[in-house]
């Protein structure tokens, strides 16, 4: 299997902050791959190091053996870019957006015309083609977006952050799209601060924190690292949490993890039937309880696990 | 949505779009952005006309006895006037595209990586020829008559455009320093101010007391609008065009590779 993105010790500094600190990552062809984080984690300055945006300080990065900064022109000529920020000109319609990018890509003009029709219909945009992208909804504005970067396909995408922002409607929209850009064979680097986002796309995943890759594997690996299930106790009162902190740890062990809300009590199951011991627990010792939940262990949770603090964002 | 597999397949790019292409499409999309922002032209219509009205019939008479005979003299002035000043959209443009990101698009893409700037340029010599053609109708109506007849008037107008495009340059510095687009602008106009109104589009300057004179006799809007003034009334103006054309020339040979330095720069 040769690797579509190798970087060793990559390492980027900005006038006073150190944004990446040495990342070595291997991302498969053909995979979707997510870079978890929080923000300033240095997940955007990765994708933009290997998008050429940006020159690393130290290191190196290949993509498709391509070293990205000697050979920056032919990384270009392989990969697509969508920002956090929508990348497409507002003023324009989405239809002309897109036959901008064809045009500037090398298609001719009634190339890049039917490549704008064919893509507006792929991506549920016929209807929104004539309209300037100024009045796009959320959703429209970022499937424009990723539209732009698939004028002419490319051998690898990345997005970053493709879902913030947008209502669940239209972030299964997007998954939905990830999903068939990946199985149409474009090697995907997304990059996000979901934990299920993550979960859902990527086969493998980094997980970012403070330049450094603090834990890497497929999403089971990783929240193997915190337990499957995460229990999540919101209280009444922040008085009682230090009392029902004791009364999780003396049902569940070592499992209690540390929270930032000091009226949230959060703890790690062995299994989802567990929690009927807690909430009895709970209960038994008059636990004002406001609200109490099952479920997947959040990223803050799998930072607590990993690094022993919380995801606190760092500026970059 | 119904994403067939084929539309998403991977085909082979085609081959980049050559320097002058990418330069041509992002002029187009310039002229794009002016009609779908039609307002964007105000600046450029409504502002010459309301200056050339406002001169011309309240002090036009006093200044050169009538209205008539002031427009003569100011409507190549009020040309080289408002086209000096929409010089700024060059700068304030590239601001807004690395504001909104569509900056990271384009240097992501396989093209040369001046073209946006080029294109831009090339959109405003489209706006500012737009804007010359309003001003002489304009002008026409009131009753200016140029006496050099058309090639006088093209030739001042593509003088205007040269030392514009010049210009520009250093708007595109600014706009590469500062953050929003309105810095760019209100940085500009501090520059713009002085420098055409402190000339002789409005009076001759014969009227300016010594120690102004020897400002605005320096002053290359000065120099731009007496050529433009000579051009279109078919009066010699090898010396002021000279000038011009040198001062353009020694502003693009400095600028441009600041203004191109600063616009590849990371960010």
């Amino acid at each position: 299997m040769t690797n579509a993105i190798e970087t060793n010790g990559l390492a980027k500094s900005f006038k006073t902050t150190r944004a990446l600190d040495g990342v070595d990552l291997r991302i498969r062809e053909g995979s979707v791959y997510g870079l978890l984080g929080p923000n300033g984690a240095g997940k955007t300055t990765t994708i933009r190091i290997l998008a050429t945006l940006l020159k690393p300080t130290a290191g190196t990065a290949t993509v498709l053996g391509h070293d990205v900064v000697r050979e920056a022109k032919i990384v270009r000529q392989k990969v697509s870019l969508t920002g956090q920020y929508a990348s497409v000109d507002e003023d324009l319609t989405g239809q002309e957006n897109l036959v901008l990018v064809g045009r500037l890509l090398g298609l001719a003009w009634r190339a890049a015309k039917q490549r704008a029709t064919e893509l507006l219909e792929a991506f549920g945009l016929s209807d929104a083609a004539g309209r300037q992208v100024l009045t796009y909804s959320g959703g429209e504005r970022r499937r424009i977006d990723i539209a732009a970067s698939l004028v002419a396909i490319p051998e690898i995408l990345f997005l970053d952050e493709p879902t913030t922002g947008l209502d669940p409607r239209s972030r299964t929209q997007v998954w939905e799209l990830v999903r068939r850009i990946a199985a149409a064979g474009t090697t995907v680097l997304l990059t996000t601060q979901y934990l299920d986002e993550a979960d859902r796309l990527a086969e493998r995943l980094a997980v970012i924190d403070h330049g450094r890759v603090i834990a890497e594997g497929t999403s089971r690996e990783l929240k193997a690292s915190v337990g499957s299930n995460a229990l999540h106790v919101r209280l009444v009162s922040a008085d009682q949490r230090a009392l029902a902190q004791q009364l999780v740890s003396r049902v569940l062990g070592d499992g209690v993890l540390p929270a930032t809300d000091p009226t949230e009590v959060a703890a790690r199951l062995e299994s989802p039937a567990q929690a009927a011991a807690v909430l009895s627990a709970l209960t038994d010792g008059k636990v004002e309880i406001a609200q109490f939940s099952v479920g997947n262990p959040s990223l803050d949770e799998v930072f607590l696990a990993l690094t022993g603090r919380p995801a606190e964002e760092s500026k970059q | 949505m119904t994403a067939a597999p084929e539309v998403l397949a991977i085909r082979a790019r085609p081959h980049p779009a050559s320097a002058l292409s990418a330069v041509l499409t992002l002029g187009w999309r310039a002229m794009l952005k002016i009609k779908h922002v039609p307002f964007q032209l105000f600046d450029v219509s409504v502002m010459p006309i309301m200056f050339t009205l406002l001169f011309t019939w309240i002090f036009g008479g006093a200044l050169a006895g009538t209205p008539r005979e002031y427009i003569q003299y100011l409507l190549p002035g009020i040309l080289v006037q408002t086209i000096v000043f929409i010089t700024v959209y060059t700068g304030v443009g590239l601001n807004t595209d690395i504001h909104k990101g569509l900056h990271d698009r384009f240097r992501s893409l396989p093209m040369w990586q001046g073209a946006p700037i080029f294109g831009a340029l090339a959109g405003d010599l489209f706006r500012y020829s737009v804007a010359s053609l309003l001003i002489l109708i304009v002008g026409f109506i009131l009753g200016f008559r140029p006496q050099g007849g058309a090639l006088g008037v093209l030739l001042a107008a593509a003088l205007v455009m040269t030392f514009c495009f010049a210009l520009s340059w250093l708007w595109i510095i600014v706009g590469m320093l500062v953050r929003t687009p309105e810095s760019v602008m209100t940085t500009s106009f501090v520059f713009l101010m002085p420098l055409t109104f402190a000339s002789d589009i409005f009076v001759n300057l014969a009227t300016m007391p010594g120690w102004l004179q020897a400002f605005v006799g320096r002053n290359p809007v000065t120099h731009l609008a007496s050529a433009s003034r000579k051009l279109m009334h078919g009066q010699p103006a090898l010396a002021d065009a000279g000038w011009v054309l040198v001062a353009s020339a020694l502003i693009v040979l400095v600028a441009s590779p600041i203004a191109m330095r600063l616009y590849r720069k990371e960010r």
